[in-house]
């Protein structure tokens, strides 16, 4: 079920709208927003509110791949793997960060904290290697400011 | 027309097309996959690449895809380039990098389109070393098996059930090279044509779940052409046969009825044939008891020879799902005036209507073909998915294209299916459908109408007397009526091509005569409108071109005792009357003798039942709602002593030494002496071919010789086929059958079904011999018209009664299909369908048991349905289905405890 303020953000975006289906997008961000991850219930919900099918709203939902469709922790961090980032050290990044959580891409800490993804593109080229947590853009990222940045989030 | 060249050679071909249409056409070898004649071109798979020199001194050229680039005069193509032909073989290697080598044990090999294109460019070498992707597979439901691994990314399959069938329960899912077609979750597909995503995909992600079970494959099939039996728009078909069982049943390309598409009922009904309840040999009922023995073909005919030694004393019940010949035979062997069609007063006399409808008025009825055609539909009182899923379909198809006119507009050419997708966005040509329960129409339609059968008719009187002033108006139209009608007047009045569709399954001859003045109302504004009337069962209008009576001429005949033995052929009382009337009816005559293919209530009563041939097993012609006749022919012989229908009154009037039929020997002469009889039928003809007979076994046929060496060592001689210019054999005729006799698509390097491509005079387009069956009906050329004067009243409800409507069921209304346990799956529940209000009227809720009777008889009981769309003051009643009783249409039923 969706939430009153979920139904309520929706319909914000939708009153922009020719179609209810065009907020499909806008709508699985809200309760993904609200929930970290869209789960297949909400597939469904998010199809009946919109008037779509859970196929039709599932189809724009695996397209993303900043839509989770399965759970994530409460922290998603998103490393870049683009050209760039690449060339700037990635590799290095990546290993430090899975040794540091002890978890690899796509996984989640035990404690739910973090969960590792690569992204195609952070558009942050010139501070490569990037990453993303949640919605802050960090980048050059090395061994001597990867602790820093974790600690601030919980 | 237009002059290309391609690798030099000059041809005229028509514009407007694409390159890959047009070299197909010339019959080049082009390999594609995104493409397909019924959706066209959004360019995706790269593989039709060909060059393109700008004249005829550009010899470096650039490469184009065949498909996106529009005909146009002096166009100068290159298939043959190595640069091209690289090009595809690298497409191809690099589909190949993801798709498994698993053509051994994949139900596609063989028919297989990727097989066929992978050949086709050369690609023989696999360099790709590393993993393939994988993916989950689905559990579709009865009909289809999922295997993901093979795909392609043609987006074939998801064009095709939502653009073309408008499925909203499948789709795309992913991204990338992860992309997956299939549902959000496991489930049935619920679209009623998934099924033709055997075909369209073109490799093997989705085959055939019934063939699976019974697997065999293409090569090692008997084939024959043949007629879907399910329903009255008579798909052309080829069923396949492996050691006397039916096998699987594949689309037959006819571009005036199925074109590429069979409903799923169609394709997967065919397993009656192998069904448990197969009636096997002929079957005797002694006196008193209820003990039935097995009994040898000459006892039975000897049995029923002195009963039907005076055709006077016999009464013959035909039937509508029986062949032309069958039903001649039967009324060879009674005598026209004994000969009854089969169908119920009620029935027979909307069956009658309708003929003369199309025959005597102005607007001729449409092929399906021509339904795709028109630019606004008016669907009156008919739930045609349901009914006669293929007009559906049709209809779709029709709201579909409307708009793309107005892409012409931007010339943007109609292949160009991503483009005119992106220019009409949502529009949709103007559709009404007016019906009295929801409809699977409904959600391409501009405006939809729920109503009692009588104000469905009340409303196409009034579209008519606003499309012409002429044609009768309705008194004491409600506003928004009025308004509704003026509305889709205007609409139908903005069109070059209307159509009125509608149908007897609502019971109503009101919404028939309605249909039939407002298609001649838009005739008479000089619009080329067309009229389809869609009956019930693969022979209904051929029986209503006979000549015989209805069912209560034959209970009549019995109960006055003029009439002392009752044939029935391939006809189910128990489907067309009360269990009561039909029980005394059989009980009534004195000897009763039934001609069915399966066990049925009237089978179960009668003194002798022989067993017919189903349709694939037999030959015959049926006629379709468009008035085509359309001849089929057996698949195999049938085991035991299973034979056509009209040969078994052939053997029992021979057996009594009647003279009616002493020189009839084959199919050719009972058609002959029913062409003669009855004029309706003339234009029935006969087909041969000469050089040889056709053969029904493909080429690389497999076994032959070993397939029956556990049995006898030596090969056993083929059987002779009397009734057809066909073989059962691998040998034979060598070049172009007449379509109405070509048992299956093949052609050198194509073994898929795109193999059609090769059989047609241009793809997409009618066969090489033309389209296949024989117009009977044709419209009245004489101007006037003679408009229906009779409006009905307005429906007024009745206090505690309700007025039942059948509703129409795909899966499970129709009484063979049934049988197929993969279309029983399929089956909604019985029950008796009802608006909330009038279940809450009545202190009752939704799956409840509602008590229900019909003046006099026994009540019968019923689950509830709440229906919210169905008109206060009406109930729907799933008529045909399993379970369900058999109730006149359109009776009123009444209070639980009433009367």
């Amino acid at each position: 079920m969706l939430t009153e303020e979920e139904k309520t953000e929706i319909e914000e975006h939708l009153a922009a709208l020719p179609v209810r289906r065009s907020g499909c997008i806008d709508a699985l961000n809200v309760v993904q927003r609200h929930r970290r991850w869209v789960s297949d219930e909400s597939v469904r919900d998010i199809a009946a509110f919109l008037g779509m099918t859970p196929d039709e709203v599932d189809s724009v939902a695996t397209f993303y791949s900043l839509i989770f469709r399965r759970p994530v922790g409460r922290h998603a961090i998103l490393l870049c793997d683009s050209a760039s980032c690449w060339i700037m050290g990635q590799e290095n990044l990546l290993d430090l960060l899975e040794k540091r959580l002890g978890i690899g891409l796509g996984q989640t800490t035990e404690d739910d904290r973090f969960t590792l993804l690569s992204v195609a593109c952070l558009g942050a080229c010139d501070r490569a290697p990037a990453l993303m947590i949640d919605d802050d853009l960090y980048g050059p990222v090395g061994a001597e400011t990867l602790d820093g940045i974790l600690e601030r989030y919980e | 027309m237009a002059t290309i060249y391609v690798d030099g050679t000059p041809h005229e071909v028509e514009e407007g097309q694409n390159l890959l249409q047009a070299c197909l056409s010339l019959g080049y070898d082009l390999p594609y996959f995104c493409w397909h004649p019924a959706l066209h071109s959004v360019g995706a798979c790269r593989q039709c690449a060909v060059k393109q020199f700008k004249d005829e001194r550009d010899a470096r050229g650039r490469i184009v895809m065949a498909c996106m680039t529009p005909v146009a005069d002096g166009i100068r193509i290159s298939i043959d380039d190595p640069e091209a032909r690289e090009f595809r073989k690298s497409v191809i290697e690099w589909l190949m990098t993801n798709h498994p080598h698993d053509c051994p044990i994949c139900d596609e090999g063989g028919s297989c389109h990727l097989q066929d294109m992978t050949v086709m460019t050369g690609h023989a070498h696999r360099r790709f070393r590393y993993k393939k992707r994988t993916y989950r597979n689905q559990c579709l439901g009865p009909f289809l098996n999922h295997e993901m691994n093979r795909c392609i990314q043609c987006y074939r399959c998801v064009r095709f059930y939502r653009d073309y069938a408008g499925g909203r329960d499948f789709d795309v899912l992913g991204s990338r090279n992860r992309v997956y077609f299939g549902r959000h979750e496991d489930g049935v597909l619920e679209n009623e044509f998934s099924g033709n995503l055997a075909e369209i995909c073109p490799t093997g992600v989705f085959t055939d779940k019934t063939l699976k079970k019974h697997y065999t494959r293409k090569w090692d099939l008997q084939w024959s052409p043949s007629i879907c039996p399910h329903c009255a728009v008579g798909c052309n078909v080829s069923p396949g046969e492996r050691y006397g069982s039916l096998r699987c049943v594949v689309n037959r390309y006819n571009d005036a009825v199925n074109g590429y598409v069979l409903c799923d009922r169609g394709r997967f009904g065919y397993e009656y044939v192998n069904s448990e309840k197969r009636i096997r040999g002929p079957l005797a009922r002694g006196a008193g008891e209820n003990a039935v023995e097995a009994v040898s073909k000459g006892t039975a005919l000897e049995r029923i020879r002195p009963w039907i030694s005076e055709p006077e004393r016999v009464v013959g019940i035909g039937s509508p799902r029986a062949s032309l010949e069958s039903n001649f035979a039967l009324r060879a062997l009674v005598g026209p005036e004994r000969f009854v069609a089969g169908m119920s007063d009620p029935e027979l006399r909307l069956a009658r209507r309708a003929v003369s409808i199309l025959r005597d008025g102005p607007a001729a009825p449409p092929s399906v073909a021509e339904i795709e055609a028109c630019d606004a539909v008016v669907v009156l009182g008919e739930d045609l998915t349901n009914s006669a899923p293929r007009l559906a379909l049709a209809v779709r198809q029709a709201v579909r294209r409307q708009p793309t006119e107005k892409a012409a507009r931007f010339k943007i050419p109609a292949w160009d299916a991503a483009a005119v997708a992106y220019c009409c966005q949502n529009e949709k040509g103007p559709l009404l459908v007016a019906t009295p329960a929801p409809d699977r129409l409904d959600d391409a339609a501009t405006w939809t109408r729920r109503a009692a059968p009588d104000d469905v008719a009340r409303l196409g009187f009034a579209i008519a007397h606003a499309v012409c002033s002429a044609s009768p108006a309705p008194d004491a139209m409600s506003e928004a009526d009025r308004s509704l009608a003026e509305e889709v007047a205007r609409a139908l009045k903005d069109a070059k091509r209307p159509a009125v569709l509608t149908g007897v399954s609502c019971g109503s001859e009101d919404v028939l005569r309605a249909a039939a003045n407002l298609a001649w109302a838009l005739r008479a504004e000089g619009k080329d409108a067309r009229l389809s009337i869609a009956l019930p069962e693969c022979n209904s209008m051929g029986l209503a071109l006979m000549d015989g009576g209805s069912l209560d001429q034959a209970i009549e005949a019995v109960e006055n005792g003029s009439a002392q033995t009752l044939v029935v052929l391939e006809n189910d009382l128990f489907r067309r009357m009360e269990k009561t009337k039909a029980e005394r009816l059989l009980e009534s005559a004195q000897h009763a003798i039934a001609i069915d293919c399966v066990e049925n209530p009237t089978t179960a009563r009668a003194e002798i039942v022989l067993p017919a041939a189903a349709l694939y097993e037999a030959s015959g012609t049926v006629v379709n709602n468009e008035g085509r006749a359309q001849r089929f022919d057996r698949c195999y012989v049938a085991e035991d002593n299973i034979q056509d229908g009209w040969r078994w009154l052939i053997d029992a009037m021979s057996a009594a030494r009647r003279s009616e039929a002493k020189d009839w020997t084959s199919l050719d002469d009972v058609r002959a002496a029913m062409t003669e009889a009855l004029p309706a039928l003339a234009g029935v003809a006969q087909l041969r071919v000469e050089g040889g007979k056709i053969p029904r076994q493909p080429h690389r046929y497999s076994g032959r010789t070993a397939m029956r060496a556990h049995i006898d060592m030596s090969e056993p001689t083929p059987p002779e086929d009397a009734d057809s210019p066909l073989a059962f054999s691998m040998e034979g005729y060598s070049g172009a059958e007449p379509p109405a006799l070509q048992p299956f698509f093949w052609s050198p390097g194509w073994n898929s079904p795109s193999a059609v491509n090769k059989h047609q005079r241009e793809i997409g387009g009618a066969l090489r011999g033309g389209s296949p069956g024989i117009r009977l009906i044709e419209a009245a050329p004489s101007e006037k018209i003679v408009w229906f004067e009779e409006i009905p009243q307005a429906f007024s409800r009745r206090p505690d009664e309700w007025l039942l409507v059948p509703l129409s069921r795909i899966f499970g209304g129709e009484e063979l299909s049934v049988l197929s346990p993969a279309v029983a799956e399929r089956v909604a529940a019985a029950c008796i369908a009802m608006n909330p209000k009038d279940a809450e009227a009545l202190g009752l809720k939704a799956g409840d048991e509602a008590e229900i009777r019909l003046g006099g008889t026994e009540p019968i009981r019923q689950p509830l349905a709440d229906m919210k769309e169905l008109p206060e003051g009406v109930a729907g009643w799933p008529s045909g289905l399993p379970g369900v009783e058999w109730v006149e249409m359109l009776s009123w039923i009444g209070r639980k405890g009433t009367d």
